[in-house]
C-alpha cells in the first residue's frame, strides 16, 4: 500500500517502533503528574534504563531480563526522587532536572565497556492468524511483545484512572491535597508510588531504545527521548488514550523524516524534531486561552501534612 | 437525659512551641446540637480533628458510646459514625459530585447507583444535586450541600460542621438550619463550630467554649446573652467601632458601565457596573464569595485594565492605569487574600511595605531604595496598627492571620489614600485585631476619604457601612442607604431581586 510514495507496510511497523519508547516513558510521566508530582528526570531515568538493560541483556543473552532489570534501575534511580521531593521537601523542577544529569552521567560512566558491542535482540511475536491478513498483518500484528506491551499498558492505565477507585484517589490526591489529606488520603504513599511507576515506565522506554530500535549502546542514545515524553504528556491534556496518539504522531518523527526526504521533500531534520515541542506549546496557549482545566491542580505544589 | 454518645476527657494535644489543647473534657448526647466556641486559634480544629482521626492526643481519652474511642485515621472515625463538613479544603473542582462524594466514603457503591442514590437522598432533604456536575461550578452553598450529602449517605452518629454558615447566604442558612434540625430529630448529634454567636443561640442546645487550647466554660447558649458568651470567648471586654458622625462631600470616585470578561475558568464576569462613591462615605458591597467581587477589587485596583472612561478619580480617567499610577493619584486596594496577593509571603515586612510604596523617598530618580525610609515606614505601621512580629525582618508568612491583615491594611492607610478599596478586611481575624481594622477604615473615611469594603459579613457591613449595594453573578444591585434595609431585605437583594425601595435610593 503506497501513498505519496511511501510505503505504509513499511512507515507504520518502523513508526510503532520507534514511538514505544516515547510512549512508555510519557503513560509513565502521565501517572505521576496526575498525582501531583512534575518529575523532570524523565530523560535521565530513561537511560539508566538504556545501559542497564543492555549490559544485563547482553550479559545473560535473553533481552527480557534487560527489560525487568531496566524497569527496576528506573524505579530505583525515581527512588531518589521520591525521597527528596516527598520526605525532604526539595524544589521538584530543580530534583528533576539533577536526575537527568545523574542519569546522563552515571550511564556513560558504566556503560562505557559495552560500547561497540551488539546486544541480542527481541523475536518478533506474530499474532496468530491476524498477522496473516494480508496489509494490515504485517503493519499492526507481527511486533515484538514490548509493542504490545506498551499498549496494553496505555489500556491499563486508562481503566484504572477513569474507572476504578484507586485511579479516582490518585487523581483527587493530584487535584487537591489538602482535601484528599483532609480525608484520609495518604498523599506522600500515593505519589511515592506513582513516582516509582513512573520510573519503571521510563526505564522500560529507555531499555526499549538500547535493546530494540538501536540494539547497541552508545552514550547520551536516550537523545531527548525524555524530554519528548515530557511534552506528550501536556499535548495529551493528561489522558493516557491522547498520550498513545501523541506519542505515534510526535515519537516517530525521525523515521517519517528519512521516508519524507526519500520521495523529494525536503523538510530539514532540525524542524520536525522541534514540532512536539511547538505543539505543546500551541497546546498550553490552548488550554489557558480557552481554559479547559486539564492540568491537575496540585501539580508541582510541595506537600507537607504539617497543616 | 438522653444519652452520652461522645465523651472526652482531658485531651491534651501540643506542636512545638503551642499547647493546643490542654486538658480538654465535655460530653456530646445523642440527638444534641453541641456547640464548641471560640476565637481563631483557641484550638477548635485541633480538637475535631483528633475527634475525626486526623491528629492523636497526646494524653486524655474518649469514649464512644461508652467504648474507647482512639481513631488512627479518617477512615476508623467514618466507620465509628462520625462524618464531618469542611470549613475548606476538601473538595476536588475538577471531579463531579459523584466522584466527590465517592472521595468520602468507606465503601462506595457502583457510580451510577451512587448517583442515583445521591439523587434521591438529597432531593429528601430539601437540598437537591445533580451528581454529574463539576464541582468547580458550583455555588458556595452547592458545595456545601456536597459536603453534606456525603456525610449524610454514611448514616452517621456524629456530623461534625466546622464553620458551616461562613460562605452561605442568609436564605441558604435557613435551609442549612431546617437540615440540621431535621437531623436531630433523627438522633444524629451535631458538633457545630462556630464563632458567631447570633446563629448559635439559634440552633444549638450546648455550648463548649475554648480560650487558648483552654476550656473555659460552657452554657445553655439560648438563656444566655451574647455578650457574656463573646466575653467568655474573649476573655476580655472590647469596643465595638464607633462612627463619628460624617458629612458626605464632592464625589471622589465615578465607575460607569463596568463590564469585565473573568479571565478565570471558574471566575464571574462583571457586567456593567455603575456607581460612585463620596468623600467621607463607606459604600458596602455585599454578596457570597465567587459572585465577582475578585474581578471587581481587579478592576478598581488596576490588576485589570478597562477603557479610560470607565472609572473616574476626581475628573480623571483612569480605567487605562496600571495599579501603581493609580496608587500615585490616591487609588489603593487590599485584597482578600493576605498571603501571595496582597503580601509575599517568603518576603519581610519591610520588602512588602515596598511592594506598594513607590514614593520619592523610598526610591531615588536612579531607582534605588532607600532602605532606612522604608525601613521607618514599615515600624510606623507595625506601631500604629499593632501588628505583632518579633522583628521587622520577618517574613509575611510567619505572622498569624489577623497581624498579617493588620500589616495589610495598615501599609495602605497610612499613604493616606483619597479612596481605598478593600475585599474582606476581617476575614479570618480574631474578633479584637477585627475591631481594630473597622475602627481605622471609620477613621479614614473620617479623615475625607471615600472607602468601599466588600465583604461576606453582613454584620460588619452594618456596623461600618453608610450605603449598601450586593454583587450577585456579577450584577451589581442598586446602592440603597444601610439605614433603611432590613436584613430580609438584604437577603432578597443576595438572591438576585431589585427591591422598591426607590425613595432610599441614592441618585
Amino acid at each position: 500500500m503506497v501513498v505519496f510514495g511511501i510505503d505504509l507496510v513499511l512507515l507504520i511497523p518502523a513508526l510503532m517502533i520507534s514511538a514505544t519508547p516515547v510512549l512508555l516513558a510519557a503513560i509513565g510521566e502521565a501517572i505521576v503528574e496526575k498525582s501531583g508530582v512534575l518529575n523532570l528526570g524523565v530523560e535521565g531515568m530513561m537511560i539508566i534504563g538504556a545501559v542497564i538493560g543492555f549490559i544485563i541483556a547482553v550479559n545473560t543473552q535473553i533481552p527480557i531480563y534487560g527489560f525487568l532489570c531496566a524497569a527496576i534501575a528506573g524505579a530505583l534511580l525515581s527512588i531518589i526522587f521520591a525521597v527528596l521531593t516527598q520526605f525532604m521537601m526539595s524544589n521538584q523542577v530543580a530534583t528533576g532536572l539533577g536526575l537527568t544529569m545523574v542519569g546522563l552521567g552515571l550511564s556513560a560512566l558504566i556503560g562505557k565497556p559495552y560500547e561497540g558491542i551488539k546486544s541480542p535482540t527481541l523475536t518478533k511475536f506474530e499474532i496468530p492468524f491476524l498477522s496473516d491478513i494480508p496489509i494490515l498483518g504485517p503493519m499492526f500484528f507481527s511486533h515484538d511483545a514490548i509493542v504490545y506491551l506498551s499498549i496494553l499498558v496505555v489500556a491499563v492505565v486508562a481503566l484504572i484512572v477513569n474507572k476504578t477507585r484507586w485511579g479516582l484517589v490518585l487523581r483527587a490526591v493530584g487535584e487537591n491535597q489538602e482535601a484528599a489529606h483532609a480525608l484520609g488520603y495518604k498523599v506522600v504513599r500515593i505519589r511515592f508510588i506513582a513516582i516509582m511507576f513512573g520510573g519503571a515506565m521510563a526505564g522500560l522506554g529507555g531499555a526499549y531504545i538500547s535493546l530494540a530500535r538501536v540494539p547497541q549502546w552508545t552514550e547520551g542514545m536516550t537523545a531527548g527521548a525524555g524530554w519528548i515524553a515530557l511534552a506528550l504528556v501536556v499535548f495529551a491534556s493528561w489522558k493516557p488514550w491522547r498520550v498513545l496518539i501523541g506519542a505515534y504522531l510526535f515519537g516517530g518523527i525521525t523515521v517519517l523524516q528519512l521516508n519524507l526526504q526519500a520521495i523529494g521533500v525536503a523538510i530539514p531534520v532540525e524542524i520536525l524534531s522541534m514540532s512536539p515541542y511547538l505543539v505543546t506549546i500551541v497546546v498550553l496557549v490552548g488550554i489557558s486561552l480557552f481554559g479547559h482545566h486539564t492540568a491537575p491542580g496540585s501539580l508541582a505544589r510541595p506537600f507537607h501534612a504539617s497543616q | 437525659m438522653a444519652e452520652v454518645l461522645l465523651q472526652l476527657n482531658g485531651i491534651s494535644k501540643s506542636f512545638p512551641g503551642v499547647k493546643a489543647n490542654e486538658n480538654i473534657s465535655f460530653e456530646i448526647n445523642s440527638g444534641e446540637i453541641h456547640a464548641l466556641l471560640g476565637e481563631n486559634g483557641a484550638g477548635k480544629s485541633t480538637l475535631v480533628k483528633m475527634i475525626y482521626g486526623l491528629m492523636q492526643p497526646d494524653s486524655g481519652n474518649m469514649k464512644l458510646v461508652s467504648e474507647n474511642f482512639r481513631p488512627s485515621e479518617p477512615s476508623k472515625a467514618r466507620q465509628s459514625g462520625i462524618a464531618m463538613v469542611f470549613q475548606h479544603f476538601s473538595l476536588f473542582d475538577a471531579l463531579n459530585v459523584a466522584e466527590n462524594i465517592a472521595l468520602g466514603m468507606e465503601n462506595p457503591p457502583k457510580i451510577n447507583d451512587l448517583s442515583q442514590k445521591i439523587e434521591t437522598v438529597s432531593k429528601s432533604y430539601g437540598l437537591p444535586l445533580d451528581p454529574k456536575r463539576l464541582v468547580g461550578q458550583l455555588s458556595a452553598g452547592e458545595r456545601q450541600r456536597v459536603e453534606i450529602i456525603r456525610c449524610l449517605l454514611q448514616n452517621p452518629k456524629l456530623l461534625i460542621m466546622d464553620e458551616p454558615t461562613s460562605v452561605l447566604t442568609p436564605n441558604e442558612v435557613t435551609t442549612l438550619f431546617e437540615t440540621l434540625l431535621r437531623l436531630k430529630k433523627e438522633g444524629k448529634s451535631i458538633l457545630y463550630i462556630s464563632h458567631k454567636l447570633e446563629e448559635i443561640r439559634e440552633i444549638c442546645d450546648f455550648a463548649t467554649i475554648l480560650r487558648n487550647g483552654e476550656k473555659v466554660g460552657s452554657c445553655t447558649p439560648k438563656n444566655t446573652s451574647a455578650k457574656k458568651i463573646g466575653e467568655m470567648m474573649v476573655g476580655k471586654s472590647f469596643s465595638s467601632p464607633s462612627r463619628k458622625n460624617r458629612t458626605f462631600g464632592e464625589e471622589l470616585i465615578k465607575v460607569s458601565n463596568l463590564s469585565v470578561h473573568s479571565k478565570d475558568f471558574f471566575g464571574t464576569s462583571l457586567s456593567n457596573i455603575n456607581f460612585s462613591v463620596r468623600v467621607g462615605e463607606i459604600l458596602g458591597i455585599g454578596g457570597v464569595a465567587g459572585n465577582g467581587q475578585d474581578e471587581f477589587l481587579g478592576a478598581l485596583s488596576g490588576e485589570t485594565k478597562t477603557s479610560p472612561k470607565t472609572i473616574t478619580l476626581l475628573d480623571r480617567h483612569i480605567g487605562h492605569l496600571r495599579p501603581n499610577q493609580r496608587r500615585e493619584l490616591g487609588l489603593r486596594a487590599a485584597p482578600e487574600e493576605r498571603l501571595g496577593h496582597a503580601a509575599a509571603p517568603a518576603m519581610s515586612l519591610v520588602e512588602n511595605t515596598l511592594m506598594t510604596s513607590h514614593s520619592k523617598d523610598v526610591i531615588d530618580k536612579w531607582g534605588i531604595i532607600n532602605f532606612k525610609n522604608i525601613s521607618t515606614k514599615t515600624s510606623r505601621i507595625v506601631s500604629e496598627f499593632d501588628v505583632r512580629t518579633p522583628t521587622l525582618d520577618n517574613t509575611a508568612a510567619s505572622l498569624s492571620g489577623g497581624n498579617l491583615q493588620k500589616f495589610v491594611i495598615g501599609r495602605e492607610i497610612l499613604e493616606k489614600p483619597k479612596v481605598f478599596v478593600v475585599n474582606q478586611p476581617t476575614w479570618g481575624v480574631d474578633a479584637a485585631a477585627a475591631a481594630f481594622i473597622r475602627q481605622s477604615i471609620l477613621n479614614l473615611a473620617s479623615q475625607k476619604s471615600a472607602v468601599i469594603v466588600i465583604s461576606q459579613d453582613l454584620d460588619e457591613l452594618f456596623e461600618i457601612c453608610d450605603t449598601f449595594a450586593v454583587l450577585t453573578n456579577g450584577y451589581m444591585s442598586r446602592i440603597y442607604e444601610l439605614g433603611h434595609l432590613s436584613s430580609e431585605d438584604v437577603g432578597l437583594l443576595m438572591g438576585g431581586s431589585d427591591l422598591d425601595l426607590d425613595s432610599h435610593a441614592q441618585t
